[in-house]
């Protein structure tokens, strides 16, 4: 195999030296850490390396000499380096030089013991990559490599492919803690060595995350320990919050930010993204809450906004009444059966009635209520949304109640007809067996049987259409209900930090890896650049997106036609911890 | 060391194949597409902008026309940007892996390395697609099971839309690419 030595851009203008780093022997390449610089002596180099070596678990080992001639050539620097090769002796030593005023590179591997296999030649062709070892410190491969036998506390590092290299700089923190200004006895190479990077405001907010973290942390479990208490547990109360999205939004949110504030440190790199995906998202909802309160509460919108309420629930009321006028007589042009769409229409119409009444009286509370429901927008826009699908629901709750007679009615014709057209065949359905068996009916029994099935043939048209009307009014509504629903989904899980730091720093993310190649000269070894790939955006959302609160529909589109088609109710989201069907 | 053929695909555009020898480990082989058009252009704006203003005669709209000039800019942009291929490029590295990079007409490019572990095989695949074409598959390693494979990945996909056999003879021939049982590369 080709030997492949991996070597950092910011050590390619350091003064010669000694290389130091990791020999990975089944990849047959050199990753090449940092450059120890003349003077030094051998046995305090040493004993850096094992320092190393024992705080991070990567063999690093003195892999050969490093020679940049500024000047003249010089051959006693050179015969030098070769003697050092007896100090430190490694298998194989390299020699890499770099003339002044020239790009192209020499590189030597030596092999110290004579190879077994004959017409193997003792230096082997070596190829130089590049790489910038800031950006490969920094990033983190997807997928994670999964490592062959990885136990926990097992640290030692990878073996596989560019994984290696990946892992190499990153658990190496140690060995680049020193920097040119330090009074160590060794004097070393590599991207700190200008200076170590830090920032004062991640310094601060380091020191005040601690305390500020246990504060949020006590106040956080204090608001659970109060919502779980027995009160919230009564049969009516308990109902209502499991029907309301809002409660399950807070109670979302509620976790996240348990989440967020736990006083426990993220023990890997996604744990900490989550962490920072959820703080952001807060943060957006919250800004975004903040806004739409402030315009609400510019120009008396609330005011405006009350005092549209109550016209349009008349409006809506007196729609409906038009509605049940409309198939109270004929609807299309299909006749119905005066009597049973008299009964229907007058007691829907009684219904309406009811609820205007209902309206008219709440009139005089709505502006203060909608004040008090506007200021919870600072919780967040979330919180905002889910407090206007509650009140969408409300305010149609009348719709609702008209489904819910019309499917009612439906179901039981449809099981009546469909038994009373079993008994008109001569069949009955075997509750035993689960199946459809033949039977003998008396005559009086077939007699009545037939009538009633008659009957209610002829009264299906009539309940057939206000079941129609009323169920494509509730789908509507249900419709209005998951477009919100939707967005206060979409805002929840969307992964905004992960996103952000595609745009700002996209090699923190990485796909892989890919190459370029530099001028090359016959000859000589041939160079590679190796860069970062980034993380496409698709596969960035996919990977980081935060879990939601999982109020989809569970049904298929033709489960959905077929309840439809038999009355049975749809309840469109089920909410967490509701029982099944 | 550089050479370059040329070849057409079906439609009669011209393809151009360079290849590059940098070393003994290393090698890029190029093709580039044919380039957009200016009839075909010309066509597709002229037959946008008339029914914008079958539309706006009809409408009295000025909108309608202001939208037709957005759309067909978006919709060059978009083009150019993400499904418009100028040239695609294999550089393969001995004992590294083999790189795969679409460049864009806008300039944008879309880079994969397969790291040579991951490779099993390169094959010559068939289809039949109104005649014979013949075009270059990667057959990448199935961890979980060692003779199983995970992906196959063609190469130069959105160039080559029909293949000749003086092609196929140019790859596979004159540069004949084989994979030992140690990963590496040998050419000969």
């Amino acid at each position: 195999m080709v030997l492949k030595a991996f070597f950092p851009t910011c050590c390619a203008s350091a003064d010669s030296g000694l290389l130091i780093g990791r020999w990975v022997p089944e990849q047959s390449s050199a990753v090449v850490l940092a450059v120890v610089h003349f003077p030094f002596i051998p046995i305090q180099v040493k004993e850096l390396l094992a320092q190393v070596q024992q705080a991070s678990q990567v063999g690093v080992a003195v892999l050969g000499t490093w020679c940049h001639r500024r000047q003249e050539p010089e051959e006693s620097l050179g015969h030098f380096l070769e003697g050092l090769g007896a100090i430190f002796s490694h298998e194989p030593w390299l020699q890499l030089c770099r003339e002044r005023d020239s790009k192209f590179w020499s590189c030597k591997a030596t092999y110290q013991q004579v190879p077994t296999s004959p017409g193997a030649h003792s230096e082997d062709q070596v190829m130089l990559i590049f790489y910038d070892q800031r950006k490969v410190l920094l990033s983190q491969l997807h997928p994670p490599a999964a490592l062959p036998d990885h136990q926990a506390g097992d640290a030692t590092a990878s073996a596989c492919g560019l994984a290696a290299v990946f892992d190499t700089v990153s658990r190496s923190k140690a060995l680049f803690r020193s920097d040119q200004f330090d009074e160590g006895l060794v004097r070393l190479s590599h991207w700190q060595s200008e200076g170590v990077e830090a920032s004062i405001l991640v310094e601060l907010a380091k020191q005040a995350s601690g305390p500020v973290c246990l504060l949020l942390a006590c106040l956080l479990s204090f608001i659970s320990a109060a919502s779980t208490c027995r009160v919230f547990k009564l049969w009516p109360l308990s109902f209502i919050w499991s029907k309301l999205s809002t409660c399950e939004q807070l109670r979302h949110r509620l976790e996240q930010l348990t989440l967020i504030f736990s006083t426990q440190k993220a023990e890997n790199p996604s744990q900490l993204m989550r962490k920072a995906n959820m703080l952001v998202s807060v943060l957006l909802d919250v800004a975004l809450g903040l806004a739409l309160l402030s315009w609400l509460h510019r120009k008396d919108r609330i005011g405006q906004l009350a005092d549209a309420l109550v016209p349009v629930a008349d409006r809506v009321a007196e729609e409906l009444q038009h509605l049940l006028q409309w198939l109270m007589g004929a609807p299309a042009g299909l006749k119905m059966n005066r009597a049973l769409d008299q009964v229907l229409g007058r007691f829907f119409l009684y219904h309406i009635h009811l609820w205007i009444s209902y309206i008219h009286l709440m009139s005089p509370f709505i502006e203060r209520i909608l004040w008090h429901v506007g200021l919870s927008a600072c919780l967040g826009l979330t919180v905002a949304l889910s407090i206007l699908s509650d009140i969408i629901a409300l305010l149609t709750f009348h719709i609702y109640c008209f489904y819910v007679y019309g499917a009612r009615l439906y179901c039981l014709k449809i099981c009546g007809l469909s038994s009373l057209w079993r008994l008109f065949r001569g069949k009955k359905w075997n509750v035993l067996r689960q199946r459809v068996d033949s039977c003998s009916y008396d005559l009086d029994q077939l007699f009545i049987g037939t009538l009633l099935f008659t009957v209610l043939v002829f009264l299906l048209p009539t309940t057939a259409l206000y079941y129609l009307v009323f169920t494509l009014l509730r789908l509507l509504v249900v419709t209005v209900q998951g477009l919100i629903h939707l967005l206060v989904d979409l805002i929840n899980s969307l992964p905004l930090y992960a996103l952000g730091l595609r745009l700002c720093r996209p090699y923190r993310l990485a796909a892989g890896v890919k190459f370029r190649v530099l001028e090359h000269e016959a000859g000589r070894p041939l160079r590679l650049l190796m860069q970062i790939n980034p993380l496409p955006y698709n596969r960035v959302v996919h990977t980081y997106r935060l879990p939601s609160c999982g109020c989809h529909p569970k049904h298929s589109w033709g489960s959905l036609c077929r309840k439809l088609f038999f009355g049975e109710l749809i309840y469109p989201w089920r909410q967490r911890g509701d029982k099944q069907d | 060391m550089e050479d370059e053929l040329s070849f057409s695909d079906i439609y009669g555009g011209r393809l151009a194949l360079q290849r590059r020898y940098y070393s003994p480990s290393c090698r890029e082989f190029c093709l580039s597409c044919p380039r957009l058009s200016l009839r075909s252009l010309t066509s597709v704006t002229c037959t946008v902008w008339l029914a914008a203003y079958g539309l706006f005669t009809l409408c009295e709209n000025s909108m309608i026309l202001s939208a037709a000039i957005f759309i067909t800019l978006l919709g060059l942009l978009g083009y150019l940007h993400f499904v418009k291929i100028d040239q695609e490029t294999l550089l393969i590295i001995d004992s590294l892996g083999i790189q795969l990079t679409s460049s864009y007409a806008s300039g944008k490019e879309s880079t994969t390395f397969i790291e040579m572990g991951k490779v099993k095989d390169v094959i010559i695949n068939e289809a039949i697609y109104m005649k014979v074409i013949y075009y270059l598959c990667i057959l990448l390693n199935d961890p979980a099971d060692p003779h199983g494979i995970s992906q196959v990945v063609p190469v130069f996909q959105d160039c080559l839309t029909a293949v000749t056999l003086p092609w196929r003879a140019s790859l596979w021939c004159s540069s004949c690419l084989l994979l030992d049982g140690d990963h590496g590369i040998c050419t000969d």
